[in-house]
């Protein structure tokens, strides 16, 4: 799937671009979702209207009576930002059959992170896919209920300590799985599913145009790195971002139509295996795995290089490859 | 005189009734989840969109959370937004009903009165929508389904009034109401139309110091549903219940508009006095028992006995004043509620009718009879027995028990 | 936060804001400020799409990237990412 018009752009492009999410937000120093947010909006073709879960974001770009959003946006509560984007695109299709709206196309971004998706959120966006609104959800991903200070989350991996999963003595951490919500959202049957992140930018700002270009609901997965709740440096959030994908924790891929594909980043560690960093160089560098590094719970720093082994090992089946 | 239209009749049960009113009224998005007794609205509606006889968006939602959630997304776009519920799809939007009516969207909504779990009931009291009063919704109880489906209709004109800004809610006894066909007059639709007009938006001030219009538009850009601290919350608060107040003075208004159209009213659209003025003995009571009571208070003064009703319609706003001003005269009052509130002695509507009338001169006799819970019949006999019971706290001038349980097998 | 606290009358209703948040300055946020070595900077532009603040711009007109010290709250990961490790991370 090309972009309609195969949106070619360079970097000073995007760069003169105004932001949509302006500065002046109160997110902590080095927060990724920011960046992800500040990038999506790059990526925005025409009217837009924005809708929010609640969470990280959300807060720190709307502390009345400041906001942090030069597109209409609406928040209404934490589980139903896929309903809130349901409610917007019946509303922008009835007004125009109606004649009575200006416009003939408003784009309709949901944004959610892993809080308002993988748990309490997942059955407005299941039922708004199912009904097939036009719009494009965007899951930012920093893998715990951040906002509300930590707490775990169906997105929070195996062996991350957070306030409700923490590494004590006889336990380390979360011990569950983090949940597939992206191949989830495929078997729905849905025009188009990725998975981004931020330090491929270009990769990103791609998928988001593809995602609004689709007519129908899009679902875009994007990593994004929370200093505070992994413990790690403020300055290295987009680098773990990078290691991630270089460790193949977060492959990036695309299903077009249920059609899974490789996306560059990923496929070179699909075609050249070596290159594939152990993910102990991603754990060691996060306070919320430290625990893995003492000679009780080492163990299942080996169970994380396995089951990610495995799960890479799966998508490249399913990406042909 | 003014002119009362020609109105068709068809025999229609309150929710279809409902549905008629809604598919006449012009709206836009319709975003709802089924649930007994209210199942026929969405039904009925959605043939209509089959049928092309609406144009309208129907959004099947995966819960009642998200039809209301929908629905108010939709309303904040700009869309006249209806839906229905009941019970514990009511009680699922529960958190959405503080947002719709913090969010100033004017959704309107009927419920179905239904008794909430648990053990499991499908039959109709009060409990659904008494738990939500201080929701910062209008709330409107009908008695039958001609006022059904009058209310639905009026309900858009109070919900979008630019001093109001609040979402209503329209409540008909769930199976007595819902389920019950009666001869309902409806108005010709281009009649209906008119008198819900086009909806008007409230300026506000934008990020960018504008004035713009009060909904989501990318070409005036607005952000809606911030978090406020501590610093302002208070202040949103306040507004909503100056709309409230600003309630009591339009839905007379919009009542007695609308009674020059179709020439019915319902007393003065916030309370409907039934013999009540100069009585001694009265009731208070919501929906559909109303109507037996009337039956009962006709009974009573053709014995020569000065009893009479108090019908509230408009429970949210309560209106304090016509409440005090109808009952001037009486001396004992039983309030019937439909509905409990456990461990608070007594029922919502005896309490709060008990602080419209504390401070009055008169301070009559107040008792209160908790009834029809779970779809419990109601008979006249019944009624009957609390004007005896009120006659004798009359006689005594003492109250036994100051509340009462009607038909409960002790 | 100077301002006086407005009314319930005075504000508009259900919380629309009413300022944008490019008036609220997060610049005093930070203890390490990002100071750019002009020489070895290639304006490559990714601490421009990077910065979770946007705090760092591309001026077309100057042909040369800007930081706004009012926005930047000293996270570091403009200089962590830049390829020709041109921003260092001062102690203000």
């Amino acid at each position: 799937m090309q972009t309609e018009t195969e949106w070619k752009f360079t970097a000073k492009d995007i760069a003169e671009k105004p932001d949509l999410f302006l500065s002046g937000h109160r997110a902590c120093a080095g927060c990724a979702p920011a960046t992800v947010l500040r990038l999506i909006m790059k990526a925005v073709r025409g009217p837009t209207i924005v809708t929010n879960a609640t969470g990280c974001m959300e807060v720190v770009s709307s502390i009345y009576p400041y906001t942090s959003w030069a597109t209409p946006w609406l928040h209404t509560a934490f589980e139903n930002v896929a309903a809130n984007a349901s409610g917007i695109d019946a509303a922008l299709k009835i007004l125009k059959k109606k004649g009575r709206s200006k416009h003939e196309h408003v784009d309709i971004i949901a944004l959610a992170g892993d809080g308002g998706t993988y748990d309490i959120g997942i059955q407005a966006l299941s039922g708004a896919v199912e009904r097939g609104h036009d719009f494009l959800y965007v899951l930012y991903d920093n893998e715990a209920y951040m906002n509300t200070g930590i707490q775990r989350s169906g997105g929070t991996p195996l062996g991350a300590s957070t306030t409700t999963s923490p590494a004590g003595t006889v336990i380390p951490g979360k011990l569950e799985h983090k949940k597939p919500i992206a191949d989830i959202m495929v078997a729905h049957d849905m025009p188009y599913v990725a998975t981004a992140s931020p330090y491929y930018w270009r990769d990103l700002l791609v998928k988001v145009r593809k995602g609004l270009e689709v007519n129908g609901p899009a679902f875009l997965h994007v990593f994004a790195p929370c200093p505070r709740g992994w413990r790690s440096d403020p300055a290295k959030s987009i680098e773990l971002s990078r290691l991630a994908v270089e460790t193949c924790i977060f492959p990036l891929w695309e299903a077009v139509n249920g059609d899974y594909q490789l996306s560059t980043p990923s496929k070179v560690f699909a075609l050249a295996p070596q290159k594939k960093k152990p993910v102990k160089e991603y754990l060691q560098v996060q306070g919320r795995f430290r625990h893995l590094f003492t000679p009780k719970f080492e163990k299942l720093a080996e169970e994380i290089q396995r089951v990610t082994d495995e799960r890479w090992k799966r998508l490249l089946k399913k990406c042909g490859m | 005189m003014k002119s009362v239209v020609k109105q068709e009749v068809l025999a229609l049960n309150g929710d279809e009734a409902v549905a008629y009113a809604a598919k006449q009224s012009d709206v836009d998005v319709v975003a709802a989840y089924p649930i007994t007794p209210q199942t026929i609205i969405v039904e009925r509606f959605s043939e209509y969109v089959a049928n092309g006889e609406v144009e309208t968006e129907f959004v099947c939602t995966e819960s009642e959370h998200s039809a209301l959630t929908a629905c108010l997304a939709a309303s904040v776009t700009g869309a006249r937004a209806f839906t229905a519920s009941a019970s514990a799809g009511l009680a699922l939007m529960h958190e959405m009903l503080f947002v719709t009516s913090g969010c100033r969207a004017p959704v309107v909504m009927a419920i179905a009165n239904r008794a909430l779990s648990a053990p499991l009931n499908i039959h109709g009291d009060h409990s659904d929508t008494m738990t939500e009063r201080d929701s910062g919704w209008i709330q409107i109880y009908v008695e039958n389904a001609q006022e059904a489906y009058d209310s639905v209709i009026q309900a858009f004109r109070i919900a979008e009034n630019t001093d109001v800004l609040l979402p209503v809610i329209v409540g008909l006894d769930g199976f007595t109401l819902s389920h019950t066909l009666e001869n309902v007059h409806v108005l010709a639709d281009d009649v209906v139309k008119k008198f819900v007009g086009t909806r008007k938006f409230v300026n506000v001030v934008n990020h960018e110091g504008k004035t713009v219009p009060f909904k989501l538009d990318p070409d005036n850009p607005t952000s809606m549903g911030p978090i406020a601290l501590p610093n302002y919350y208070f202040e949103f608060k306040r507004q909503q219940e100056e709309a409230m107040k600003n309630a009591l003075k339009i839905i007379p208004q919009v009542n007695r508009e609308y009674s020059e159209i179709s020439g019915r009213n319902y007393g003065d659209g916030l309370v409907d006095p039934y013999y009540v003025e100069d009585a001694e003995i009265a009731i208070v009571c919501l929906g559909s028992t109303a109507g037996t009571v009337k039956a009962v208070v006709d009974e009573m003064r053709a014995d020569g006995v000065k009893a009479g009703l108090l019908r509230i319609r408009t429970f949210r706003p309560l209106p304090v004043e016509k409440i005090v001003n109808t009952l001037k005269n009486a001396k004992a009052v039983a309030v019937m509620d439909r509905s409990m509130s456990f461990g608070g002695e007594g029922g919502p509507v005896f309490h709060e009718v008990r602080h419209a009338l504390y401070d009055t001169d008169k301070h009559p006799h107040i008792v209160n009879y908790i009834y029809g819970l779970g779809g419990r019949d109601t008979s006249p006999m019944q009624i009957r027995k609390i004007y005896e019971d009120l006659q004798k706290i009359l006689r005594t001038k003492h109250v036994e028990t100051r509340v009462q349980y009607l038909g409960l097998r002790e | 936060m100077t301002s006086k606290e407005k009314s319930w009358k005075e504000i508009s209703p259900a919380g629309v804001c009413w300022k944008a948040s490019t008036q609220f300055l997060t610049g005093d946020w930070k203890t390490y400020k990002p100071i750019r070595d002009l020489e070895k900077c290639t304006r490559c532009l990714l601490c421009v799409l990077f910065c979770p603040d946007g705090a760092i711009r591309w001026k077309p007109e100057k042909g040369d990237i800007e930081f706004d010290y009012n926005f930047c709250k000293g996270c570091g990961i403009c200089a962590n990412e830049c390829p020709a490790k041109a921003i260092e991370m001062k102690l203000e």
